[in-house]
């Protein structure tokens, strides 16, 4: 897991002196560089398609996006995503219009169905996008929500 | 940080419909403070894991674009009354939180 790694590039402040630290046997090389949180730092909904492997997901109608055609506060927009894709192994939600579109990746495992239920922010009007890791392929389908105040910085 | 996380696990059939309500400020980072104009330095949960009888079911990267106090819902097929289900999140300051709750 990557718990410790932005902590310890922002807190450090360079590789240089995470070497040290590892080199010294505080960190565990594994824990300070293993997770991949590249899809967070992406920006634009084709960069984080990429950082996600999922350049070429095939649109789905097997997956359901729901959530509102007009969200009035951008800051809290309720999201469901229910993908029928047989063996879905993980779920990815992307608000292709945010400053940074990678919202989360929910990995599903024994016995998890192919549901997923949570809030975000959406800065603009956008599409929400979910995509499907089922099988080793990948699926894609989105919804548009319209936002009439941006929950993003401002 | 260590606000309590509340959980509830209904069973419908062999489904276990989890929700979970986590209290974290999930601040992006890209936001200005109203009054300094200074950067609000990100502080949002990244990972959650949850567990159902002991085998994980839910592994989650995430990011400041989940709206504050997040709200997290899932489903679990194979579950019985009596499963317990833990959920733990870890933010990108390292701090974490743990709860658990009983399916019925």
């Amino acid at each position: 897991m990557n718990h410790q790694r932005r902590t310890v590039l922002k807190g450090v402040g360079s590789a240089a002196a995470v070497g040290v630290a590892v080199a010294a046997g505080l960190l565990k090389p594994t824990v300070a560089f293993a997770g991949d949180r590249t899809a967070f730092e992406a920006k634009g909904k084709d960069a984080v398609m990429n950082a996600l492997k999922a350049g070429g997901a095939a649109e789905s109608k097997d997956i359901t996006v729901k959530a509102p055609d007009i969200a009035e506060n951008g800051a809290v927009v309720p999201v469901e995503v229910t993908s029928n894709v047989a063996g879905t192994d993980s779920i990815a939600i992307i608000a292709e219009k945010n400053a940074f579109p990678m919202v989360g990746e929910f990995h599903l495992s024994n016995g998890a169905q192919g549901f997923i239920a949570t809030r975000i922010k959406l800065a603009n009007t956008s599409q929400v996008r979910a995509v499907v890791k089922a099988g080793g392929k990948v699926y894609t389908a989105a919804k548009e929500v319209k936002v009439t105040i941006g929950g993003c910085g401002g | 940080m260590a606000e309590p996380m509340k959980i509830r696990a209904t069973l419908a059939g062999d489904v276990a419909d989890i929700k979970v309500l986590m209290n974290h400020i999930m601040e992006t980072g890209t936001r200005k403070d109203a009054k300094t104009g200074q950067l609000v330095p990100a502080h949002h949960i990244n990972s959650i894991t949850a567990t159902l009888g002991g085998k994980t079911v839910l592994d989650a990267e995430i990011g400041g674009a989940v709206s504050k106090n997040p709200y997290l819902g899932f489903k679990v097929k194979g579950a019985k009354a009596g499963d317990k289900v833990t959920v733990n999140w870890v933010d990108n300051k390292g701090d974490k939180n743990s709860a658990d709750a009983t399916v019925a």
